[in-house]
């Protein structure tokens, strides 16, 4: 029995992806969640816009690399974000002014500006392929580790290595500061009042002189800088290829869902439970399980309850069963 | 509507052999789709030995070889299949160089070139179940099966002295023949056997559970510029594995070149070609200006010529001769032949002799018509790929 290189392993396979994974979801589904709460509709071109974020970012990171412009073993990309925020927020202001205004003045119904949505996704699906085109991207540059698998043996002289990325350390470290700052914002601010006002009642917030538009307008704006965030940490820690962001949608919508549309806390916990039960239910148990038990008592098989292929249905099950038993959500947001 | 189209096909097959002149062959590869930047040059080393031919005054003195080009598409096997319908029933093609990926080529076979009676010779489709479809011995490949290079590869972790190993494969037809292909030769202890989709952007779950099986080294069968990267990415990553032990579709510059160090001590097998007959071949694709150095060109030139030839032998411009003599102008006995000698090998069977086509790819027919093929075994070492032995 070895508990320390099974817990060693499970860190090095379940434990830091799902946090990272999971981090990166949370602020995925906080846009998501936010846009549900304040405009009242599912966003389901969150996705792309993530994508548009992030080449948004790339595109202003190879200008910086081109420069000679270096943050030593952080990478480059961080010095980027603002850049890609700025532009992704132009983006989405267009086309909230384009699009989505058109539709409220309408009064439309929740279901149409779905649809909507929907168009505005493959317009920025097209726009991202048009411009970076459909390819793997790498855009990571500055030390790649924190802990290094090879060097954590050879220090601990355990049998398991243990690798922790500095993408893995970033995300998860920018994860808690923009939890902090958006939870700041919205519950200290003049400005986050009135978007909260505004989400828990239209009329009577205007009654109150806060001028809807400009909720709005705040309201994608936050929303552009969640997405590029999202977005960023995803494609540095993972890679950028646009198709992957649009596969991004179904998880993150579990998320937020589960944690209660509307829900910022929400959010949050939906996208580590679905990030944790993602991994946990696909992950191969065999070594973990062999360092925990007698000898004898080790198992032959994997002990792996689903094939990795199947991780998108882990997102898909937690959804029904939630939908089904408690379409609040956790957090009691709104119902589906 | 079947026994009209029948009569339709023999009808322009008819009308073709009283014009009597030009003998179609049709190049089916897939001009649109996941290979469309190695299709050009394939069709194009396809016709340089067909347009060989007509210098030497064509075939059975004086038919004039044709191509008529059409469009796999590598994955839509209905479209495929229509194509090559076309190409049976309006152009009256005798013979098809093609198709190229294994699927379509397998459809194409089984609803178009069987009940036609119409020979293929494929220069790139490599899956082991070609070696056993129903074709009426109509079917031949100038590219070696992937159970020849299972064994190759299991010879080499046998030679090695590894007794266990993890094996991860792109969830294909590709990979998943090449794995089975794989394990049924490999002596040792296979701990897992998992599949990777391509195009995902982390990996780490499949590295998870192979990692969690274990092993001395992982076999990757994916393809270079997508998933199987990504899989030695995340295991180099992750601590999981440090030798991997690549097949064909893994062999690429651009791999060695992105994971650098990473990959010092892998190694693995791909199919190569050298000699004479492949020398000769890029002199002759050089003069017509074509780019020869691209992959499977090597197989489509031996493709085209081995039909032409295979009618040459028959005596005339039909299927029937095709299928019937391929296998003999193929394989010896016989007089050499390499590129650049069609209008040799012409001139002998004309005279009633043997020839033993060896081409640019040294052109062996074994089992049912297909090529056994050499690989070559290779180390990456100090960032570069080098020979160990031809195998």
């Amino acid at each position: 029995m070895d508990f320390l290189n099974a817990f060693v392993a499970l860190a090095n396979f379940v434990i830091i992806p799902a946090a990272s994974y999971g981090s990166q979801l949370a602020i995925g589904a906080l846009g998501v969640t936010l846009i549900y709460g304040i405009l009242r509709f599912s966003n389901f071109a969150h996705g792309d816009t993530m994508a548009f974020g992030a080449m948004a970012t790339i595109l202003v990171t190879w200008g910086l690399q081109g420069m000679g412009v270096s943050l030593g073993p952080v990478p480059t990309a961080l010095l980027a974000l603002p850049a890609g925020i700025a532009i992704t927020a132009l983006l989405l202001l267009f086309t909230d002014w384009a699009v989505y205004s058109f539709y409220r003045e309408q009064k439309a119904k929740p279901v149409v500006l779905v649809i909507v949505s929907m168009g505005v996704m493959f317009m920025m699906n097209g726009l991202v392929r048009f411009i970076i085109g459909p390819d793997d991207q790498n855009f990571a540059d500055g030390e790649r580790f924190i802990i290094n698998a090879r060097n954590f043996r050879e220090m601990t002289g355990l049998s398991e290595g243990l690798a922790f990325r500095t993408s893995q350390g970033i995300t998860i470290l920018t994860a808690i500061i923009v939890v902090i700052l958006l939870f700041w914002f919205l519950n200290r601010t003049r400005t986050g009042k009135s978007m909260r006002a505004y989400s828990d009642n239209e009329d009577l917030a205007l009654l109150s002189g806060i001028n809807p538009e400009r909720v709005v307008q705040i309201t994608w704006v936050i929303v552009a800088a969640l997405a590029t965030i999202a977005g960023v940490l995803y494609g540095l820690d993972k890679s950028f290829k646009p198709f992957t962001y649009f596969q991004l949608l179904l998880p993150i919508f579990a998320s937020a869902i589960v944690g209660g549309l509307g829900s910022p806390l929400g959010a949050i916990v939906g996208g580590y439970l679905i990030a944790f039960s993602e991994v946990m239910v696909t992950y191969a148990w065999k070594k973990v399980i062999t360092y925990t038990v007698p000898p004898e008592m080790a198992p032959d098989g994997l002990v792996q309850l689903l094939s990795t292929d199947y991780k998108f249905a882990v997102s898909f099950v937690i959804l029904v069963i939630v939908l089904l038993f408690r379409p609040t959500g956790i957090f009691a947001g709104k119902s589906v | 509507m079947k026994k009209l189209l029948l009569a339709s096909a023999a009808a322009a097959l008819a009308a073709g052999a009283a014009q009597a002149q030009d003998v179609k062959i049709g190049v089916i590869l897939g001009f649109t789709g996941p290979i469309e930047s190695l299709t050009p040059q394939m069709a194009d080393s396809a016709e340089l030995a067909m347009k060989e031919i007509n210098d030497a005054g064509g075939i059975l003195d004086g038919m004039m070889l044709e191509s008529v080009r059409a469009d796999s598409t590598c994955i839509d096997s209905g479209a495929a299949t229509a194509a090559a319908e076309r190409l049976v029933t309006s152009d009256g093609i005798v013979g098809i160089m093609g198709a190229d990926c294994s699927g379509v080529t397998g459809a194409i076979l089984a609803n178009v070139a069987v009940p036609n009676g119409i020979p293929m010779v494929s220069p790139s489709a490599t899956s082991p179940a070609l070696s056993t479809a129903e074709d009426n011995g109509l079917f031949f490949r100038t590219a070696p099966s992937d159970a020849r290079q299972g064994e190759v590869l299991a010879a080499i972790l046998a030679d090695k002295g590894i007794t266990s190993v993890a094996v991860t494969y792109t969830n294909n037809d590709y990979g998943k023949g090449l794995s089975d292909a794989f394990i049924s030769n490999f002596e040792g202890d296979v701990t897992a056997n998992v599949p990777h989709e391509d195009g995902k952007a982390d990996y780490t779950a499949e590295v998870g559970a192979l990692a969690s099986a274990g092993g001395e080294v992982l076999v990757v069968f994916g393809y270079a510029d997508q998933g199987g990267k990504g899989i030695i990415q995340a295991a180099v990553d992750t601590g999981a594995f440090d030798t991997f032990v690549m097949g064909d579709g893994m062999y690429a510059e651009a791999l060695v070149g992105d994971l650098g160090d990473m990959l010092a001590g892998s190694y693995g097998s791909v199919p190569w070609s050298e000699g004479e007959g492949s020398d000769a071949f890029i002199a002759l694709t050089e003069a017509a200006g074509v780019a020869g150095e691209s992959s499977f060109t090597r197989e489509s030139y031996d493709a085209a010529a081995l039909l032409a030839l295979a009618m040459q032998a028959g005596g005339e411009a039909t299927s029937a001769a095709i299928a019937a003599n391929l296998l003999d102008v193929a394989n010896a006995p016989g007089e050499p032949i390499l590129p650049g000698e069609l209008a040799k090998a012409l001139q002998i069977l004309a005279d009633g002799g043997d020839v033993d086509y060896v081409g640019a790819t040294n052109v062996e027919l074994i089992g049912p018509g297909e090529a056994a093929g050499t690989y070559r075994e290779y180390v990456i070492e100090d960032g570069a790929y080098s020979t160990v032995q031809f195998r």
